[in-house]
């Protein structure tokens, strides 16, 4: 029986480098897929294409695509990645350079274009899932709106026979269906497959979290070298079911427990878990070990697809401001109070941030909120760091709140020590739901 | 009984929602986390960090039951003031969890 070998190189566009390198070497695998491309992303790559039109895709990607491309070439594996955010074509035109400078020749690099629908957005009335209003409501606030294309228009790449295929944003899952539609020939309607290789998908796209990352809980769950996590790889059978495994000679576990943490990872309802291409269930899949290292995957089915796609729109929300300085010693706890206190109080007499400020205790309160203990109820810290944050109109107003926590060197409590500040833009995200026809994807070849 | 004795849990998020699995360590143990851990129990213990609903998933095939809780992250991930924007740390908080058996 015919098995497709998926490999994950990247998670998140900060992911490890070499761990693409051992799956490509030692995994034997057909492809090698690339997941970058978190919801913001694509927002501030907006940004950078408008400031550079060659900008605007991963900045990793030449990295990436330099410590992979030759052993890929030399043993026929084929990449597929969203690592063009939000300008695939530039994208595609980098690979083409790390090629040349490889001397790898002939390599077809495909760009998968077509989901910024931002223009067409502008026209359209669509509510805002978040807020119910219009995305034409935020008016000269929009950024960018990107919808989560399907599997489709990688596989019309794939079946041009590209090497490489780069797309911008792309429902992640799909990057990996792509590639078992191509090779098993699954129909557009064939929605039990459909939905098992989104399973397959969702499984390997946040790469080291199905092979101990994201896991390790010293004493209830240990996990072996983590420092060298192996990357993971589907076996895929025509059928859609899967063993998980991961690189020979690499770190890591994969466990029934890791696969089935990873299964519901950013789940809601497992028997509806929204596609562009199908409408995926999970609710009857089952986990069996069947060696060191793998976990066979079966019982994925799906449902027919709605018809729409969820659009990622991004806009101009606000300016964040932070500060932070730590206590030690004696009384730690109340003069890290007492500094929250003053700054608090500074910047309510400067009429800054009193709108949204958050004033805590990192090690006492920052994560427990009202779960915390309260002050006194357990042992005291010997250590706490103060943290200040607050929303702002303008740049110069976030500045503020960082600049009062750092005045507390010479203003507030004893022995402050440490202090951290920054201010930044924030673009925001909200979503909504759109007919497939509003996006028109396209796939261009370039050889070089 | 500690909901850690019996579970492993992971966190995940969009937008202002945070879902957290709980998976048995033991098959055996699922039929009682379905009984007692309720979606409102979880409402309860992250009361005044999660502010909407919470709804259950049970799948008793993986022995596992997933929380979805929604407006849990500090108006979502992207412009949240939270340390811990994504909730990351939500799963292992509610292994802190004291489960109503005796």
């Amino acid at each position: 029986m015919k098995t497709v070998r998926l490999g994950c190189g990247a998670g998140f566009s900060g992911d490890r480098i070499e761990p693409a390198v051992e799956v490509a070497e030692r995994g034997d695998v057909g492809y090698l897929v690339f997941e970058c491309l978190a919801e913001r992303t694509i927002a501030i790559a907006q940004q950078e294409k408008l400031r550079d039109p060659n900008g605007g895709y991963d900045p990793l990607l030449a990295e990436r695509m330099e410590a992979v491309l030759g052993i890929c070439r030399t043993r026929g594996i084929r990449v597929v990645t969203n690592m063009g955010a939000a300008n695939p074509l530039a994208a595609a035109r980098c690979v083409g350079a790390v090629a040349k400078r490889l001397g790898l020749r002939g390599l077809r690099v495909a760009a998968v274009t077509g989901d910024d629908v931002l223009a067409a957005l502008h026209r359209r009335e669509e509510p805002l899932d978040q807020t119910g209003e219009p995305v034409s409501a935020l008016g000269d606030r929009l950024v960018s709106a990107n919808a989560y294309l399907g599997a489709w228009p990688i596989v019309e790449a794939l079946a041009g026979g590209a090497d490489v295929v780069i797309t911008g944003r792309t429902a992640d899952p799909a990057l990996f269906l792509a590639p078992l539609v191509h090779e098993f020939g699954w129909a557009r309607d064939d929605w039990p497959r459909l939905g098992a290789g989104t399973a397959v998908g969702h499984l390997l796209e946040c790469a080291g979290q199905v092979t101990g990352g994201y896991f390790a809980d010293p004493g209830y769950k240990d996990v072996p070298g983590l420092a060298r996590l192996g990357f993971p790889i589907g076996e895929v059978g025509e059928d859609g079911s899967a063993v998980i495994t991961k690189a020979p000679d690499t770190g890591g576990q994969v466990t029934e427990a890791t696969c089935k943490e990873q299964l519901l990872y950013e789940i809601h309802d497992p028997a509806r878990y929204y596609q562009p291409d199908v409408i995926a269930d999970f609710s009857g899949i089952t986990v069996a070990e069947i060696g060191r290292d793998r976990v066979r995957i079966s019982g994925a089915c799906g449902h027919p697809r709605t018809g729409r796609l969820k659009v990622s729109v991004g806009y101009v929300d606000s300016y964040i401001g932070e500060g932070q300085i730590s206590y030690a010693g004696p009384g730690a706890l109340a003069r890290g109070r007492l500094a929250l206190a003053i700054v608090a109080e500074r910047l309510a007499l400067a009429g800054l941030a009193t709108g949204e400020l958050r004033c805590e205790l990192i090690g006492v309160d920052s994560i427990l909120g009202p779960l915390a203990p309260i002050d006194g109820a357990g042992p005291e810290p010997r250590e706490v760091r103060a943290r200040v944050i607050g929303r702002a109109d303008s740049l110069a107003e976030a500045r503020r709140i960082g600049n009062e926590v750092d005045s507390l060197y010479l203003n507030g409590p004893a022995g402050g020590g440490g202090v951290t500040k920054s201010a930044r833009a924030v673009i925001g995200i909200l979503s909504a739901l759109v007919p497939d026809a509003v996006a028109e994807p396209a796939v261009h070849t370039i050889a070089c | 009984m500690r909901l850690r004795a019996l579970a492993h849990a992971r966190a995940g998020d969009k937008g202002d929602i945070s879902n957290i699995a709980v998976f048995a360590y033991r098959m055996e143990d699922y039929p009682l986390l379905e009984r007692v851990l309720t979606a409102e129990l979880v409402k309860d213990y992250f009361a005044g960090i999660v502010r909407g609903e919470v709804r259950r998933y049970a799948l008793p095939q993986l022995g596992g039951l997933n929380f979805v809780m929604e407006r849990a992250l500090g108006g979502g991930v992207t412009r949240s003031l939270a340390l811990d924007a994504h909730g990351k740390c939500l799963g292992l908080l509610l292994l802190d969890l004291d489960l109503p058996v005796r």
